[in-house]
């Protein structure tokens, strides 16, 4: 296996090292806040090593051997500290993300390229100072509370050092047997473990078979503190017996503390029995995921897609039979295209839902990011993420994760200030970065805002008037001020940091919000901080379009952005400084006339125009169009790098009769039309 | 009538390494186990011939699986493979003593696995 033949092995194993890595990440943040309480759970410590252990483990396999060698240091060093021999400290906290970074960066450089390497001297280095300042453990309690050998023999190291640990603290040692149904013993042994686990610590769980037949014995060990008589309670069943096994003495001067807590077990709602029907079938459940690569789903959307797109043509030749003539053949025919269409309708949705992904593991690598940054600044952030279970496409998600990251650098390193600072300003000396995701119709919103310093207008103002972008007498709004800092060029900070300054503004995110459909807001409040809000479609891909003519072009607007559609009379379009707009339901509605914005020829004739209304987030505009040719659905291309400049087009859809059409970039538009009066200056 | 493996690993890699190991030495039915749990499942259905399991599992170890194997009359005769990691031989040890057959450390090489099968269960 060293051969490195094995592709699919290694992509494989790029996919889980990353997603352990990512959970470690979670791992080590939750044992860096144990720590500082005070009471760090066993669990967890074990969940670390037990990842750490695994990437040794897999990238062995493939000759990868500074992944393996930085692995194994770590493992050794969580070794010590699950069994006792090293003390939990800040600096084995700041080592442990250190060397995840690491890691992070190897598995990544190695998809690119498998000889990939980085230099692992002073990680290991650090590892191995921490690991010889470790204490000596003390005498075996083994001999004193004459624990029987045959227990000890299935113990693993670490099992017997929690054991071990259960002892020298004085706490009770119990042994219970419980004989369970074959076919549900997962779930009553949840159930079980999660009663003891309130009262104290499993050491471990030992099946054994049992004589009665469909059963199987589980002799389960528990440390507890004081909770003797609530386990032989709550376990008061003619299938589990509650022993003895060692009195403890107690501690003295020491509550009990109930382990396990932190890792959050598993509601099981009071049913013992599982339902007896499924037993035959589930028995064979291994794992019920399979890994996918995102291309062999791309394809099969297109598939989709065009199959969406013949269909539409048989629809047609429907139609055109007739017409000509030929009703019940072409009826006919149409029956049998509704049925292909609903059939259709629920295999794209089926793929739809396959590629769908929570936003929690993009939200995930924002914590080691923000760890980082603010540890280099030397600045005290909390992040809050909300909504990961909200679900977008994974292509949009991975689009996504550079715009994310680039605001999340921006609040970590212009938003928030120093420590010092915000106690001066009579703010927590942590500042606190919110990620939240939640589906809002057939979008997704996705908002991040932090308690920093907040962006000053005036600086904006005097930054865009040095820069010649606006003019020193123009009184812009908030809204236009905000706008500006989305401007190619435009950056507030005049000396160029690590960390945002690389050349990258908010132009680049909302170039790349609007690659994808989306919309990006942005609202600040010098002193109390800034939020921005993404607004995105949880799919590209295969959209409804709402399909329009002007003069003698066609265009796609999508439909999941079109609100309503009127028809207007020409007469009923005013000018407010400058600005054509329509009242509509007591409210005033900004036109944006296509025309004028791709420089169309202007018919002119028309006697009447349709107006559709697109909304995006909270706001609402007018495109004027000559008409409106009906409902269909587009496969979206990109148009290429060549074509990206263009403002307004968000790519090209295929209507089916080989006829192109252009698909607008609803985001874009409002943007460039809302932009209001800073428009004149630009 | 193909022989039948018995795959008791956490890591989805590690059994896909495993199998095509396995896969690469003849015509072998495996089936595999993501979890302790799932191997005590698999265990009374399936007509194991071998078994092959991790020591590092979330649920029961495979110290535990192994003295399970062991004490129930259907299957003491089975063959047993332990995999361990290097460092942990004291786990390694325990497993044998409690009645695997043969262990392999991480990293092994598909001819180590190869061989420890044509051991036990002879060539196809």
């Amino acid at each position: 296996m060293a051969d490195k033949t094995n592709s699919r092995a290694i992509k494989e194993f790029l996919g889980e090292a990353e997603e352990i890595i990512e959970s470690l990440n979670m791992d080590v943040v939750a044992l860096g806040d144990a720590a500082e309480q005070g009471d760090v759970d066993p669990d967890l410590i074990n969940r670390i090593f037990r990842g750490a252990h695994s990437i040794k483990g897999l990238s062995g396999m493939f000759g990868f051997e500074d992944i393996s060698e930085l692995a194994h240091h770590s493992e050794d060093l969580l070794d010590g500290l699950r069994l006792g021999r090293l003390p939990l400290t800040k600096e084995l906290i700041e080592v442990l993300f250190e060397v995840l970074e690491i890691l992070f960066r190897l598995v990544h450089g190695k998809g690119e390229d498998e000889n990939f390497t980085l230099n692992l001297a002073p990680a290991l280095a650090r590892i191995e100072a921490l690991r010889t300042g470790g204490a000596a453990a003390g005498d075996d309690p083994f001999e004193k509370y004459r624990i029987d050998r045959a227990i000890l023999n299935v113990l693993t190291e670490y099992e017997e050092h929690r054991l071990r640990e259960n002892l020298v603290k004085g706490r009770h040692l119990l042994r219970i047997v419980a004989t369970l149904d074959l076919a549900s013993f997962d779930q009553e042994l949840a159930e079980i473990t999660d009663i003891l686990k309130r009262q104290g610590e499993v050491i471990s769980t030992l099946p054994s078979s049992s004589d009665q037949p469909g059963r199987i014995a589980f002799q389960i060990l528990c440390g507890t503190a004081a909770g003797v008589d609530q386990i032989t309670e709550a376990m008061a069943s003619e299938h589990i017996s509650v022993e003895v096994l060692v009195q403890g003495e107690g501690e003295p001067g020491k509550a009990p503390g109930a382990a396990g807590e932190a890792e959050g077990p598993t509601e099981v709602d009071g049913e013992f029995e599982a339902s007896a029907g499924t037993d035959a079938t589930t028995l064979r459940s291994i794992s019920r995921t399979v890994r996918v690569d995102i291309d062999k789903l791309d394809t099969l959307m297109n598939i989709v897609g065009e199959l969406v797109l013949s269909k539409g043509a048989i629809a047609t030749i429907g139609d055109q039979l007739k017409g000509k003539g030929q009703a019940a053949l072409g009826g006919e025919l149409q029956k049998a295209t509704r049925i292909l269409e609903r059939r259709l309708d629920e295999l794209q949705k089926g793929v739809m839902e396959v590629r769908m992904v929570p936003v929690a593991q993009l939200f995930e690598k924002m914590v080691r990011i923000v760890r980082r940054i603010a540890s280099e600044q030397g600045k005290k952030v909390g992040l809050d993420l909300a909504g990961t279970e909200t679900e977008l496409d994974k292509l949009i998600v991975e689009d996504l994760s550079d715009p994310l990251m680039h605001l999340i650098r921006n609040a970590v390193d212009h938003g928030v200030e120093s420590p010092e600072e915000r106690v001066s300003a009579g703010k927590p000396e942590k500042a606190t970065i919110g990620i939240r995701a939640f589906q809002k119709g057939n979008h997704v919103v996705i908002e991040v805002d932090d308690d920093g310093r907040g962006i000053d207008l005036e600086h904006v103002r005097r930054k865009g008037v040095h820069l010649g972008l606006i003019n020193e007498e123009a009184d812009l709004s908030r809204e236009a001020l905000f706008e500006l800092l989305f401007t190619p060029g435009f950056s507030t900070r005049d000396e160029v940091t690590d960390l945002s300054g690389r050349g990258v503004g908010l132009d680049v995110v909302k170039n790349n919000i609007s690659a994808m459909s989306g919309m990006i807001e942005l609202n600040s409040e010098p002193g109390a901080g800034t939020f921005f809000g993404i607004t995105l479609p949880i799919t590209l891909a295969i959209i409804k379009a709402l399909i329009v003519r002007v003069g003698t072009k066609t265009y796609a607007i999508p439909i999941n952005s079109v609100l309503e559609t009127l028809m207007v009379d020409p007469a009923s379009i005013k000018t407010i400084e400058r600005r054509e707009v329509i009242e509509l339901r007591e409210a005033t509605l900004p036109l944006l006339r296509l025309a004028n914005i791709f420089n169309l020829a202007d018919s002119g004739d028309a006697k009447q125009s349709f107006v559709a209304v697109v909304g995006l987030a909270d706001k609402r505009m007018g495109i004027v169009v000559d008409d409106l040719l009906g409902q269909q659905d587009v496969v979206i291309k990109s148009l290429g790098n060549t074509l990206a400049f263009v403002r307004g087009i968000a790519g090209a859809a295929d209507l089916g009769n080989q006829r192109t059409v252009l698909v607008l970039d609803v985001g874009g538009l409002m943007g460039e039309a809302l932009r209001g009066e800073a428009t004149f200056y630009v | 009538m193909a022989k039948k493996i018995l795959i008791a690993e956490d890591s989805s890699t590690m059994r896909a390494l495993i199998v095509s190991a396995i896969s690469a030495l003849g015509d072998f039915t495996i089936v595999e186990a993501a979890n302790g749990f799932d191997a005590l499942r698999i265990l009374p259905q399936e007509k194991v011939d071998l078994v092959i399991t991790d020591i590092n599992m979330p649920d029961i170890n495979g110290l535990e699986l192994v003295n399970f194997i062991r004490n129930n009359e259907h299957y003491q005769q089975t063959p047993l493979i332990i995999i361990s990691t290097e460092g942990s031989e004291k786990d390694r040890e325990k497993g044998l003593r409690l009645g695997a057959d043969a262990y392999l450390v991480k990293p092994f090489s598909p001819g180590d696995l190869q061989s420890l099968l044509q051991k036990y269960l002879g060539r196809e």
